[in-house]
């Protein structure tokens, strides 16, 4: 009996101290005093808690210093290695004591790059920092300070979502931006982009925004030659042909940048056959002028492209009035789909600035479209031609109806 | 001619000793008579399922990759496909719905009471077997709609507590629904039911055959009172040849529906692809539908949606054995029969239309 109770006694003993133990370690009195501060100095519980350091086990003394255990001054004496207020020049190097560090940064996200510090010095932030200016972002204007979340968090502020707000904090605020000579019309421009509307309409994570095209943390504008290969991460076609397109060479010339030269750089609007030929809407007229071969070839794809959209939309009124009717009509829709598919690849081979390319495309949807229209047509006949079998039928049906009622009273008329 | 032949058949079959019940065979003649069509008009739009549903089996194929193209390919290239097609689908929805009108006839004019308690109980498992026609049948096309249909429809028994699971499984063939679905569903559709829909019909129509027409209360006791009243018509030929008019109306209104509004094939299922935006059953297991969607999660301890199906179930035993609650005479059991089924019927048609118009 007294060996079961020295036994229980142990037990409860191991637990106290392991809780004790645990607890050493977890405590962190730092929030406990600067959740009662006023800001700038306040950190909640709650706030820190959603940092993906705190929720990794880092406590506030992994950047500040000191010793979080202790609940008075001590806790933020120079004896106990306490920093106090990062100054924002030491800010990336802070960061970066951990985030460059392969081997350390390896036991928490072995998938996580580390070279943001030294991408973030050949950016502008960085090297305009390095320059004294403390004006510039560095990483909390970003990532957020002490509510850190992980960049796939929504409610991150480097999510893809808001990244442009994030960037357009600084950018769009032309006060702050006083003195750096550089527009503060991205943000709104993007906001009108097709790009915009991509990702935070359609909800389309991969769709474009800031740091797709200037980068993150080596954020920079894209030089005037380079413009074409950030838009051709995700434009392959349209880039490889323009590489070999007669424009290739005077726009390099000229100093041109590339695809901006036509479809502008953070405004980017749907592209329309309208930017095309020599209309009032046309970009081509900014260059050529009439007689040139550039104004014909321009005035020939808008024609072709203008022919097959004319085309295809006959189809699809003449499929859907027999759709309407009750036509089944899914393999013409197939054809008109692909019909649909040569104009927009004939809108891509446009890149090419060759109307005898173009054309190629255009015969193809025409032809398609064509298929689907024919289709469309059959089906509307089909429809006239079932009617007509429905009426006579009802006639017959009628005559028969008629007949039997007749016959009904001529028995029951007989039998009475 | 037609003289000899039935001599002919009557020399070896006794054919005249085995239509004598048809020939002497009478339906009352009262202002309530058309409403004994309904059956006769069910039974002809079950005929017309049979026949579509034999003619379209030439051409369909009852597997995931196949089961669309060879609808479409009916609907398409086969000559009149589309219009045997369509029939099938429009006959099936018009049987299920003459078959609900003949039920809540027979439940109003009370034809149901004794001694024509098993009349009535047949009836509603044909009722019920028709509507399982519906469910297996509607997936055949493999189209999106009914893909998603059948994922939700099969997922309502699966909320069954102990057997649910179980019954799930045996309905998809498996954890989801797919091509095995497909394939058992077209068993049940082109063998299982057929099987016992039809053994059941033989049954219906021996009783009512052997049992006769039932007479409306009302107009039985004005007959008792005055018997000189009391009028009948001939089944064969006055009472059939009436039949054969209403068959074909039937057939004309089946003819136009599928002319001018062919049952439409939607697109291919994908599996994988999110379901569509207001997905809902067939309209006869909308009211169902709509009341589970309607029931609130958590109904006490226990789970919302296992209460509203074990209720729908209890229900539908209950109107099963409906018939046998009713004690004689006028009494306070037929008031309670009568009211259930005004409320049966009101509740099934403002479900059904509020489940159409609720987004």
């Amino acid at each position: 009996m007294d060996t079961w109770r020295s036994k229980i006694r142990l037990c409860i003993l191991l637990a106290v101290v392991s809780t004790a133990v645990v607890r050493a370690q977890t405590v962190n009195t730092c929030v406990d005093c600067h959740s009662a501060l006023d800001a700038p100095f306040q950190v909640t519980q709650d706030q820190f808690s959603q940092d993906i350091h705190a929720q990794k086990g880092l406590t506030c003394a992994s950047c500040h210093g000191g010793d979080p255990s202790k609940a008075d001054d001590s806790a933020m004496s120079k004896a106990a290695g306490f920093r106090g207020h990062i100054a924002r020049k030491d800010i990336p190097t802070l960061c970066g004591r951990c985030h460059s560090d392969a081997v350390y940064m390896r036991q928490y996200n072995p998938s996580l790059r580390t070279d943001q510090y030294s991408q973030y010095l050949t950016s502008v932030h960085g090297k305009l920092l390095t320059k004294g200016d403390y004006k510039v972002a560095v990483c909390t204007d970003c990532h957020s300070v002490h509510d850190i979340r992980p960049p796939r968090d929504s409610r991150s502020r480097v999510h893809p979502l808001n990244i442009a707000e994030t960037c357009g904090h600084c950018h769009a605020d032309a006060a702050y931006m006083k003195g750096y000579a550089i527009p503060t019309s991205q943000l709104a421009s993007y906001n009108s982009s097709v790009h915009h509307e991509a990702l935070v309409v359609r909800g389309d994570l991969s769709a474009p925004t800031c740091s797709t095209c200037h980068g993150n943390h080596g954020a920079a504008p894209p030089g005037v030659g380079t413009v074409q290969n950030v838009c051709s991460t995700c434009h392959v076609f349209q880039a490889q042909l323009f590489e070999s397109s007669p424009h290739k060479a005077p726009f390099e010339a000229a100093s041109l940048p590339g695809c901006v030269t036509c479809h502008s750089n953070h405004a980017i609007h749907h592209p329309s056959d309208a930017m095309l030929g020599t209309g009032p809407e046309s970009i081509c007229t900014n260059c050529h002028t009439e007689g040139d071969g550039g104004y014909k070839g321009a005035l020939e794809i808008q024609h072709d492209l203008a022919g097959l959209a004319n085309s295809l939309q006959g189809a699809v009124q003449i499929l859907d009035r027999a759709e309407s009717a009750g036509m089944e009509v899914s393999q013409a829709r197939t054809e008109q789909e692909q019909a649909r598919d040569s104009l927009t690849k004939a809108r891509v081979t446009i890149h090419s600035f060759d109307p005898a390319k173009v054309s190629q495309d255009i015969q193809a949807g025409l032809k398609l479209a064509a298929q689907a229209n024919q289709a469309g047509v059959a089906a509307l006949k089909e429809r006239g031609y079932r009617r007509k079998g429905l009426g006579l039928s009802l006639i017959a049906i009628l005559a028969v109806v008629i007949g039997l009622r007749l016959y009904i009273r001529k028995i029951e008329g007989s039998a009475v | 001619m037609l003289t000899s032949l039935r001599r002919w058949l009557d020399e070896r079959f006794g054919w005249a000793d085995l239509t004598a019940p048809l020939r002497e065979k009478t339906v009352p003649l009262h202002n309530l008579t058309y409403w004994y069509f309904l059956g006769g008009i069910t039974l002809f739009l079950f005929a017309i399922q049979v026949c579509t549903g034999i003619l379209l089996l030439l051409y369909y194929r009852p597997s995931a990759n196949e089961a669309f193209e060879s609808v479409q390919y009916i609907m398409t290239r086969v000559q009149f496909g589309w219009l045997v097609r369509s029939i099938h689908s429009w006959a099936a929805n018009l049987m299920i719905f003459t078959a609900f009108c003949h039920m809540f006839s027979v439940l109003f004019l009370r034809s149901y009471r004794q001694p024509r308690e098993l009349t009535w109980v047949t009836g509603v498992v044909l009722l019920f077997l028709a509507m399982g026609f519906g469910f297996s049948g509607y997936l055949l096309p493999w189209n999106t709609l009914a893909f998603f249909a059948t994922k939700v429809g099969t997922e309502i028994p699966g909320q069954i507590p102990l057997i649910g699971r179980p019954v799930m499984i045996f309905l998809r063939g498996g954890e989801e629904v797919t091509g095995a679905t497909l394939t058992r569903f077209f068993g049940f559709h082109v063998a299982v039911l057929p099987g016992i829909t039809t053994l059941l019909i033989l049954a219906h129509l021996a009783l009512i055959q052997r049992l006769g027409m039932s007479v409306p209360p009302k107009v039985e006791a004005q007959w008792r009172a005055n018997p000189a009243q009391a009028r009948e018509m001939r089944f064969f030929p006055n009472f059939l040849l009436r039949e054969l008019m209403a068959w074909y109306i039937a057939l004309g209104a089946l003819g136009a529906l599928a002319a001018l509004a062919p049952w439409g094939l939607g697109t291919k299922a994908e599996p994988f692809a999110p379901a569509p935006a207001g997905i809902r059953p067939e309209w006869y297991f909308l009211f169902m539908f709509q009341t589970l969607k309607l029931i609130p999660a958590k109904i006490g301890p226990l789970d919302g949606e296992i209460v509203g199906i074990l209720i729908f179930g209890l229900a539908g035993f209950l109107w099963l054995l409906l018939p046998f609650f009713e004690r004689g005479g006028r009494g306070r059991s037929q008031r309670w029969i009568f009211g259930a089924g005004v409320f049966a019927l009101a509740y099934m048609a403002s479900m059904t239309v509020y489940g159409y118009l609720a987004k």
